[in-house]
C-alpha cells in the first residue's frame, strides 16, 4: 500500500516566516516521488506532528552499528504503536543516524558534499544536518539495513564514524590559521593528533564516560572548548602582544579619543593598556592575560605575540550530575611547533585518559571526578607539577593537613632553580 | 560467505583538500580582518592577498535539494568551497570584491539570510528534539526556527551591544550548552514510573547513582522488583529518564520552558561564565512557542537599549546589578533564582553593594 502524505497542520506553521524552514526541506523530500526516501519521509512527518500535537517524542534507542566498530551510530525506533503493536508509520519506525566526522574546521568542496548526498540520497532520508552539537555531520534517517552500505560508501570516501556513548567523542577546532589572524596554533593538527591517536577508543567505547577534545586558536575560544571539552586546548602567547603604533594612531583618529579609551583602554581587565598623549599605546604585558579584547576592537593595531603554544584546561562539562563544571588550567603554556612537541602532547592526553578510565566512576565525566579526587591527585596521577596558574586563589580554609610542607616548599625553591 | 568489510579508522580527514586554496595558500598568514558589512568578512593576509567570506544562516536540517542548491551557489560564486561555522551558518569565499555582492543579492533570492557576524544575534545552537532524540522535551529544529523568524532583523543586522550567542536545549541535560540566552526545557513533576517495565527495562543500580540528590531507591512494587522516588527530595531533573526510560519526566503540561542569560565562553574582559537562570514556567507551545519568543525578545531589547558597546549579556548585568535587570526586563525574581544547590552560597551577596 502506497504511502500518503499525513496532514501537519502544526509543522505546516514553521513554513511561513523568513528563516529556512527545515519543514519545507522535509515535505520537498517526502513529496520526492519515486525516491527510496520518499515514504520514510511521508512518515517521519506523521510522527513528528503527532510529536507537535502531543508534545511528547517517540523514538527510544537500541543497538545498530556497522562491522567492526561499537559506536558512532545512533539508532532510533519508533514508540507510537498502534492496537496491534505495530508502528503507526512504518516506513519511519527505523530512523537512525549515523555520524560523520567532518574535515577539522569543517571546510568542504562541493565536490565532496554532492557525494554525500548522493549517498543519503540512495541509502538514507536525504535529510543531513551539518553539524551537530557533538561536531559530527549528522546523516539522519536510515535503516537498519541500510546503515552498513551508507557508512561503507562513505568510508570508502575517506570520511569516518564520529563517538558515541561512553567514548572519546568527535572534536571540534575553529576555522583558525586557515582564515584567522589570532590564530595562536594549527587547530586542525592539534584536533587531528589528539583524535586520531585515540580512535580506538572512539570506535570501541570502553571508557567510564564521554571524552571530549576541542581546540580553539586564541582565547575567544570560538568553539565553547573551556564549557564544553574535558580538554580544551585554547592557544596563546607568552610573549609581548605587537603593536603597530602607526595604525593605532589612525584608529584614534578615525574613532576618537573618548571611544577608544571607553571601549578598549578601560575595557582591559588587569588595566594593562593606556592611551599615551601623542595617541600610541602602552602596554603591560606583564599583567595583560590574553584575553583578546583589544586586539578583537583593533585588528589592524594590535595582534598576538611571536612566542605562540596553547594552554591546556581539563574538566569543562554541562550540568549532569553535579552541576555545570568550567574546564580549569592544567598546563598554562605548552609549545607545539615539533613533531617532539605534538608527541607530548599525545602523551599528556593519553595519560588523562588513562587516569580517567581507571579512576572515574561510571557516568562520570573527568570534571566530577576531578571534584571528587581533588586536582592535586589527578595532577600526580597524570604527571603534571603544580602551578599558580591553576587557582583563582588558595585555598580559604584550614582543614588541610600540612605536615608535608617543608618538603613541598623544598620542591618548589628546586624547580624554580632547575 | 566472503568476510565482511572491515572498516578504514581513518579518524578526522585532513582539511587541506577541502580547503578554499586561498585558505590554503595563506595558512597561518593572516594579517588582520573587518566586516564591511553584516555577514561579510574581509580576512587580509600578509602577502596581501584578500578573502571575502559571506555568511549566512541555514536551517541546520538540511534536504539534499536545499544542499545541493547552496554548493550550485558555491560553484557559481565561490570557487566551489564551502565552511561551516559551530553554528550552523555557511560560509563562502570569494577573492574578487567584485563577486560579494551578487552572491549576498543570490543567497537572499534563494532565502538564505546573510548575516551572524560581529555584533549580530546569531544562529541559534541547537539539538535533535521530536525530530531524532529519544529523551526530548520539546522540539528544536521548530522553537529554532519560529524564534529565527522573530529575529531575522537581528541575524541580519549588527545592532547589539556585542555579539549574542543564544542555545536551546530539549532536556536538562542542556547538549545545546552555555549562551547569552539560554531556552531551556525545566520539568516541574518528579517522573511518572511504569512499574511493570523498570525490572526488565533498567539497571537498576545505575539508575540509583545516576540521581544528583539520591531520591530514587529500589523497591518492589506491586510484587514486582522496581524503583521509587522520593517525591520531596526529587528536582525534577530527568537524570533518571535516559538510563530508564519507564521513569517517564516529559509531561505535555509540566515540562516548562525556562530561559537562562549570561553565559560566555570567549575570555574577551571577563572570564567565562556559565548562564543564571531569569525565567521558568514558560509554556511549551508548539509550533511557534510565543510566550517564549516574547520574553526572549524582551530581554534582548533590554540589552540593546541598555548595554554599552562591547559589553555582553554578563557584563550588562554585571555594571547593572540583578535588581535591575528583573526591573528593566519586568520579570519576576522568586525564591527558585536563589541557588540552594552546592556551593550556591558563592552566588549571595556577601556584601553592602547595593544600588538604590
Amino acid at each position: 500500500m502506497a504511502t500518503k502524505m499525513h496532514n501537519t497542520p502544526m509543522l505546516d506553521q514553521l513554513e511561513s516566516g523568513p528563516w529556512p524552514s527545515f519543514v519545507t526541506g522535509l515535505k520537498r523530500l517526502a513529496n520526492d516521488e519515486g525516491k527510496p526516501y520518499a515514504d520514510m519521509m511521508k512518515d517521519l512527518l506523521g510522527q513528528l506532528e503527532t510529536s507537535y500535537t502531543t508534545r511528547k517524542g517517540y523514538w527510544k534507542g537500541g543497538t545498530v552499528g556497522v562491522v567492526g566498530y561499537g559506536g558512532g551510530v545512533i539508532p532510533r525506533f519508533t514508540e507510537l504503536l498502534d492496537e496491534n503493536k505495530k508502528p503507526l508509520f512504518p516506513k519511519a519506525a527505523e530512523f537512525h543516524t549515523l555520524r560523520i566526522m567532518p574535515p577539522a574546521g569543517m571546510h568542504y568542496t562541493t565536490d565532496i558534499m554532492r557525494k554525500f548526498c548522493d549517498v543519503w540520497d540512495k541509502y538514507g532520508s536525504g535529510l543531513i544536518a551539518f553539524h551537530g552539537q557533538s561536531g559530527d555531520i549528522m546523516f539522519q534517517g536510515c535503516t537498519t539495513e541500510n546503515v552498513q552500505p551508507a557508512f561503507d560508501e562513505m568510508n570508502e570516501m575517506g570520511f569516518d564514524l564520529g563517538g558515541a556513548g561512553p567514548a572519546v567523542r568527535t572534536g571540534m577546532s575553529c576555522v583558525g590559521a586557515a582564515r584567522c589572524e589570532h590564530s595562536c596554533a594549527n587547530e586542525q593538527r592539534i584536533h587531528r593528533t589528539l583524535v586520531n591517536r585515540f580512535l580506538d577508543d572512539m570506535h570501541r567505547p570502553a571508557l567510564p564516560y564521554k571524552f571530549k577534545f576541542k581546540v580553539s586558536g586564541c582565547p575567544n575560544d570560538c568553539m565553547n572548548s573551556i564549557q564544553r571539552a574535558d580538554l580544551a586546548t585554547i592557544g596563546t602567547w607568552r610573549d609581548d602582544m605587537k603593536v603597530d603604533q602607526a595604525e593605532v594612531k589612525n584608529f584614534v583618529n578615525a574613532k576618537g579619543r573618548k571611544y577608544v579609551i571607553d571601549n578598549v583602554i578601560t575595557r582591559c581587565p588587569t588595566q594593562a593598556l593606556s592611551l599615551n598623549d601623542d595617541d600610541t599605546l602602552a602596554v603591560d604585558n606583564k599583567n595583560c592575560v590574553r584575553c583578546m579584547h583589544c586586539i578583537n576592537v583593533m585588528t589592524k593595531a594590535l595582534s598576538p605575540g611571536d612566542d605562540k603554544g596553547v594552554t591546556l584546561l581539563v574538566g569543562g562539562k554541562r550540568t549532569l550530575k553535579i552541576g555545570d563544571l568550567m574546564g580549569t588550567v592544567v598546563v598554562p603554556f605548552m609549545k607545539l611547533e615539533t613533531d617532539e612537541d605534538y608527541e607530548a602532547l599525545e602523551e599528556l592526553a593519553g595519560n588523562m585518559i588513562d587516569f580517567f578510565a581507571e579512576n572515574a566512576l561510571e557516568h562520570e565525566r573527568t570534571g566530577e571526578m576531578i571534584e571528587r579526587i581533588g586536582l592535586v591527585n589527578f595532577l600526580e596521577g597524570i604527571g603534571v607539577e603544580i602551578d599558580p596558574n591553576m587557582i583563582t586563589n588558595p585555598r580559604m580554609n584550614p582543614y588541610v593537613r600540612m605536615d608535608g610542607w617543608d618538603d613541598e616548599a623544598q620542591k618548589w625553591f628546586e624547580r624554580k632553580a632547575g | 560467505m566472503s568476510a565482511p568489510r572491515m572498516p578504514i579508522e581513518s579518524g578526522v580527514p585532513d582539511p587541506f583538500p577541502y580547503m578554499h586554496p586561498t585558505l590554503k595558500k595563506n595558512f597561518g598568514q593572516w594579517k588582520y580582518h573587518d566586516r564591511p558589512r553584516p555577514g561579510v568578512l574581509h580576512h587580509v593576509a600578509k602577502t596581501g592577498e584578500e578573502v571575502w567570506t559571506v555568511r549566512a544562516g541555514t536551517q541546520r536540517q538540511m534536504d539534499t535539494y536545499t544542499i545541493r542548491k547552496l554548493m550550485d551557489i558555491a560553484d557559481q560564486f565561490a570557487d566551489g568551497y564551502v565552511r561551516f561555522t559551530i553554528r550552523s551558518n555557511i560560509e563562502y569565499m570569494v577573492t574578487d570584491e567584485k563577486k560579494v555582492q551578487p552572491l549576498i543579492d543570490k543567497l537572499q533570492a534563494e532565502g538564505f539570510p546573510v548575516g551572524g557576524t560581529g555584533n549580530s544575534v546569531s544562529m541559534i545552537s541547537h539539538t535533535q528534539g521530536w525530530l531524532h532524540c529519544d529523551i526530548p522535551g520539546t522540539d528544536a529544529s521548530g522553537a529554532v526556527k519560529a524564534l529565527m523568524d522573530e529575529l531575522y532583523h537581528e541575524f541580519t543586522h549588527e545592532e547589539m551591544p556585542n555579539r549574542v550567542r543564544m542555545t536551546t536545549s530539549c532536556c536538562q541535560i542542556n547538549c545545546g550548552g552555555q549562551g547569552d540566552i539560554a531556552i531551556n526545557i525545566q520539568h516541574t513533576k518528579p517522573p511518572k514510573i511504569n512499574h511493570d517495565l523498570v525490572a526488565n527495562v533498567c539497571e537498576r543500580p545505575s539508575v540509583v547513582a545516576r540521581c544528583p540528590v539520591a531520591a530514587i531507591r529500589p523497591a518492589m512494587v506491586n510484587g514486582k522488583p522496581s524503583l521509587e522516588v522520593d517525591e520531596k527530595k526529587c528536582i525534577c531533573c530527568g537524570a533518571c529518564f535516559p538510563p530508564c526510560p519507564p521513569m517517564q519526566i516529559n509531561d505535555p503540561e509540566h515540562s516548562k520552558l525556562a530561559i537562562w542569560v549570561g553565559g560566555k565562553n570567549s575570555n574577551a574582559r571577563s572570564k567565562p561564565t556559565f548562564h543564571k537562570l531569569v525565567a521558568a514556567g514558560i509554556p511549551n507551545n508548539p509550533p511557534r512557542w510565543p510566550e517564549a519568543a516574547a520574553v526572549v525578545k524582551n530581554i534582548l531589547g533590554a540589552y540593546k537599549k541598555d548595554a554599552k558597546d562591547y559589553e555582553r549579556m554578563n557584563e550588562w548585568i554585571d555594571r547593572i546589578g540583578w535588581p535591575r535587570f528583573f526591573e528593566l526586563t519586568g520579570l519576576p525574581f522568586t525564591k527558585y533564582h536563589i541557588d540552594n544547590w552546592r556551593g550556591g552560597r558563592v552566588n549571595l551577596n556577601a556584601s553592602a553593594h547595593i544600588r538604590f
